[in-house]
């Protein structure tokens, strides 16, 4: 396929490693933000390829992983209110959220549907205007602007039937956070790409800036990550701390002015709860008062409090960098793909999940 | 979750659009990329197009890689 073969190339890739390994003169720490680059770093097996001096550590990246059980629960409260039907992405259905999941429910006889794209809930609520169906949205900068879009979409068309519950996060605040809670050495960011498509290049530039550390915008192809983790070691090696773009054949400095323009129509910043991290002032999207109708917070349930770790499961400290999943206990014995404790294993984007289908037997 | 797959833009209707990913073809919608032209690729998320693939851009890294991996083979492309 285009744009995916010749960034595959087996000499190009060589010629990549040979580079790095002749310039990675000093042990280095890259974190990966995005969890569909530790997928990828994974399943080309980019981290045997390097040299053992550049060590790359997985991020809070995959939106499954950092959403917290209460929010799990909450959205498992709604799809119990009569009349209702929910919408997921495919990823959500097995994140455990106090003893059950999605999944679970759905094998209940609850109206739990799996949908590709918001606007698949649209038509959903067209079809069924007997019922509120509810989108649970969750996702970066890359997933957003599609749910701010349908809800313009939904508001235009005048459908009263479909609302959102928005568990929305953003990916700069929480690399903010994660550098000033100072646990983790970091020494050079990979940045999500497709994130990036959207926000641009500029609003990664302070943490070049007041914190030193240099970011280099990644792809997703094997070419497009040795590629980065090459540039991010020439700016270690020159003691440059910089905001460079690798994937300049889809990421724009400006990003995609249009999107976020109804991104920021449709939701506002607010305070955010991560999964093992906390909450994060401005780090998540809330439905803006115009788009009220829409908002499915707003809806009356009664939850339980739940306690957010499940027992002897250290997903918190994987998503800050600070654990690897073989400091687990319960990685690959209690803790499997099939039956996952945590949701760093639930999502195949999680970090534990990459471990226990590529790493294990090493 | 943050996947993107690269599409060719093969028609327009309206806000939707046509696309061609590999071997099969897609409905997306071009609401967050009004400019999308037919015969455009586009950056494909949850069914709207999110960013145009520049071919210049492309291209260049592309030859950028070529040439580091002529070097580290050889050092071919000192001929130049
Ligand atoms: S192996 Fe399972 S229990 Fe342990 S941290 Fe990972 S997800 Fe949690």
């Amino acid at each position: 396929m285009k744009y995916i073969d010749e960034f595959r190339k087996r000499s190009a890739a060589d010629g990549l490693i040979a580079k790095i390994k002749k310039i990675a003169s000093k042990k280095v720490s890259l974190m990966e933000v995005c969890g569909t680059h530790t997928m990828a770093i994974f399943k080309y097996g980019i981290k045997n390829m390097l040299p053992e001096r550049v060590n790359l550590i997985s991020g809070p990246g995959c939106p499954v992983c950092v959403t917290p059980q209460i929010d799990i629960v909450r959205a498992i409260a709604i799809s119990k209110l009569p009349n209702v039907m929910l919408a997921s992405f495919g990823d959500m259905m097995r994140v455990p959220g106090g003893n059950t999941s999605l999944e679970n429910e759905k094998a209940k006889g609850r109206d739990i549907r799996i949908v590709y794209s918001p606007l698949d809930s649209l038509d959903i609520a067209k079809k069924n205007k007997d019922k509120r169906v509810v989108f649970l949205g969750v996702g970066f900068e890359t997933t957003s602007p599609s749910i701010a879009a349908t809800i313009l979409k939904a508001y235009d068309e005048n459908i009263n039937n479909l609302f959102f519950l928005s568990c929305h996060k953003l990916i700069p605040p929480t690399m903010k956070a994660l550098l000033s809670l100072g646990e983790v050495r970091v020494d050079g960011f990979i940045c999500p790409g497709h994130v990036s498509t959207l926000i641009g290049t500029i609003p990664y530039e302070f943490i070049a800036k007041d914190y030193n550390i240099p970011c280099v915008i990644a792809g997703f192809e094997p070419l497009d990550i040795l590629q980065s983790i090459l540039m991010l070691l020439e700016q270690i090696n020159e003691g440059k701390a910089l905001v460079k773009n690798q994937y300049t054949r889809c990421v724009k400095p400006e990003g995609n002015i249009k999107a976020m323009e109804i991104l920021r129509e449709v939701f506002e910043v607010s305070d955010s709860s991560w999964r093992g991290i906390g909450v994060i002032p401005k780090s998540g999207l809330k439905i803006r008062e115009k788009y009220k109708n829409f908002d499915a917070s707003a809806f009356e349930i009664e939850v339980e409090d739940i306690k957010e770790e499940e027992k002897g499961c250290i997903c918190g400290n994987i998503l800050r960098g600070i654990n690897k999943p073989y400091d687990c206990k319960l990685f690959g014995k209690e803790c499997t793909p099939l039956y996952p404790v945590g949701p760093c294993m639930v999502s195949t984007e999680g970090t534990c999940a990459a471990y226990y289908k590529y790493e294990r037997r090493r | 979750m943050c996947l993107g797959i690269p599409g060719k833009v093969i028609d327009i209707e309206g806000a939707m659009a046509k696309v061609e990913i590999g071997a099969a073809h897609r409905e997306i919608s071009l609401q967050l990329l009004p400019e999308t032209k037919v015969g455009n690729y586009v950056i494909i998320h949850a069914g709207f197009a999110i960013q145009l693939i520049n071919e210049e851009e492309a291209k260049k890294t592309l030859d950028l890689l070529d040439s580091i991996s002529n070097q580290m083979n050889g050092g071919q492309d000192e001929v130049y």
